[in-house]
């Protein structure tokens, strides 16, 4: 979908992010944060429960990933934050209250740069601020056939951190950019696996439409319900058609909730009348504020991992194509270890494009995801160099690094059991000659000049010595008596 | 400081409480006199005292990210006012989350 009137229009996007926190325990008491596999109500105590007469302490980690990821998005950290309690009355709240943080957040003033099809914008990050999860709820019809909703708890008091980007976003695909560099930075600083299908990863959007040349106004529609980046490049095209369309008929816009609907490709009014957006916001009384001392704001900075930014441009600035780059840096596990793969002697350029493509491809397909990488980054710079110099062609390589994944076995030894490279001569000749033979249009193709003919019949070769010829001596042959021939 | 009846309906309906017309108007009365109460701290001289969010003189209160346990399912549900499959049952609402 694109925009109707692009030109006449211009589109205002803010995105909200909701992240649930790595932490061993919840936000405010000792319940296990990890509630995906328990039973439901398991993880639950008096303080999450909302009992009355309990007292809520604060996670100090859940803190600690909350500065981590403002300082990662070059946030101000405040000397002085607190706690506040949002009201309102849902069933997801055991409280009737959340506690969340009002007007002194932990992070403010930061941004974050988007890059899409080769342009940078700048998204400012207004704050990122630290709350308590809810409940989950479910609707259902019960055993005795009525309809009921059930609460399971355990989430309730889960550390949940927002992150509230400035109005900057202009287009779908600037917020889909965003969402998913988002995504791979929470990842690569730790802070949250940021799985979306897993719910710890929420992007609610803000958007309006206004007239090219008119002041922004105040009204602005939320829109939520996004479980994928992909739905919310949708909802948010879907939205800009429908405000496009009502500011052409000369139709006003309402500030409304809408919710995503991904079967009909719409976004639907959830507007009811009960729901007020009055939350009362108060100091929590029951929390005493956080003064963050300079000495820890330091000290988390400098734990901080280098940033994926830092990283990309190095290896690029090292001869590694960009694109493959991009890709790597969304995985920090996988960019160690080629940063590994590169301090211990390969090259730039081919491990970062090796590794993306060969290694993972081979690592993706071990049983035991999620595992440590079991071969020695040495072991694979020791590869990329038998490659590099000939002794190994592309193909064999990917059989190799196979080999090794399933034996544990060096690249060198490998090599050496699958017997030396046919690279004798006289096997070789007759090989290329009899490929030539067979193949009178690829030889034809040669000489007209199709450089893509000699690839052809150098893989013709490679076939029928099944990979162990040297790639560099194959090339050389053929070309010699196609040369010799004409 | 008096407050009106749509003030004291817009309370209830934000706490979700059903109130007879004798309520709301004891209600009224009620809330009336706690927001005079108020009220009076609007008479004080606050021009050199700086805002503060808290009455006790505690900070940084926080604690190591350890897991120390949680009730056993019984507890839980003791005081849901219905119970179905392990969870807390209540009237069907629509989820706006």
């Amino acid at each position: 979908m694109t925009t109707a009137s692009a030109t006449a229009y211009r589109v205002v996007i803010g995105l909200e992010t909701h992240v649930q926190l790595r932490t061993q325990s919840k936000m405010f008491c000792g319940c296990a944060a990890d509630y995906a596999n328990a039973r439901p109500n398991t993880h639950v105590c008096p303080v999450c429960l909302g009992m009355p007469g309990v007292l809520p302490v604060i996670n100090r980690e859940a803190v600690n990933h909350t500065i981590r990821t403002g300082l990662a998005l070059n946030c101000e950290i405040p000397d002085y934050a607190k706690f506040d309690r949002k009201n309102y009355a849902y069933p997801d709240l055991m409280k009737w209250y959340q506690i969340s943080q009002y007007d002194l957040p932990l992070c403010i003033n930061g941004h974050f740069d988007v890059d899409v099809d080769g342009a940078t914008t700048r998204v400012g990050i207004t704050r990122v601020h630290l709350e308590e999860d809810t409940a989950r709820l479910t609707h259902v019809t019960a055993a005795d056939g009525s309809p009921a909703s059930l609460i399971d708890v355990n989430r309730s008091g889960a550390p949940l951190m927002e992150i509230v980007s400035e109005p900057d976003i202009q287009t779908p695909a600037e917020a889909m950019a965003y969402g998913e560099k988002l995504r791979a930075l929470l990842r690569w600083i730790g802070v949250s696996t940021a799985n979306m299908e897993d719910g710890a990863l929420r992007i609610d959007a803000n958007i309006s439409v206004w007239p090219q040349g008119e002041p922004i106004g105040d009204v602005k529609v939320e829109v939520k319900n996004m479980n994928s980046f992909r739905a919310l490049g949708r909802a948010l095209a879907f939205e800009i058609e429908r405000q496009t369309g009502r500011r052409e008929r000369g139709e006003a816009i309402e500030q409304e909730t809408r919710g995503w609907d991904e079967t009909s490709g719409a976004t639907r009014s959830q507007r009811t009348k009960e729901y007020a957006h009055d939350y009362r916001y108060f100091p929590e009384p029951d929390l005493p504020p956080l003064h963050i001392t300079r000495e820890r704001v330091d000290a988390l900075r400098a734990a901080l991992p280098r940033m994926p930014d830092q990283v990309a441009a190095d290896l690029i600035q090292q001869g590694a194509p960009e694109a493959d780059v991009a890709e790597l840096v969304q995985d920090r596990p996988l960019t160690d270890y080629s940063l590994a793969v590169i301090g211990a002697g390969a090259s730039a350029g081919e491990a970062v494009t090796w590794i993306v493509h060969e290694f993972r491809r081979a690592l993706n397909a071990q049983p035991n995801k999620g595992a440590a990488i079991p071969i020695s980054p040495a072991e694979i710079a020791s590869l990329l160099t038998l490659r590099a110099n000939g002794s190994v062609s592309s193909t064999m390589a990917g059989e190799v690094l196979d080999e090794m994944f399933a034996t544990g076995k060096s690249a060198e030894e490998i090599v050496q059991a699958r017997g030396p490279q046919i690279s004798g001569q006289d096997e070789l000749l007759s090989i290329a000659r009899q490929v030539i033979q067979e193949n009178p249009q690829a030889v034809q193709d040669y000489r007209d000049g199709k450089g893509r003919a000699l690839q052809f019949l150098m893989g013709q070769v490679m076939r029928i010595t099944r990979g162990k010829a040297n790639p560099r001596a194959v090339s050389t042959l053929i070309r010699t008596q196609l040369d010799a021939e004409s | 400081m008096s407050i009106d009846r749509s003030q004291v309906d817009h309370a209830a309906e934000l706490a979700r409480l059903e109130l007879s017309d004798d309520e709301r108007e004891r209600l009224r009365g009620e809330l009336g006199q706690i927001l005079q109460a108020f009220e009076a701290l609007n008479t004080l001289d606050t021009e050199h005292i700086p805002p503060t969010a808290q009455v006790i003189p505690l900070g940084n209160v926080e604690r190591d990210d350890v897991v120390a346990g949680s009730l056993p399912l019984d507890a839980v549900l003791d005081n849901a006012p219905r119970v179905e499959d392990g969870q807390i049952r209540v009237p069907p609402v629509l989820d706006e989350s």
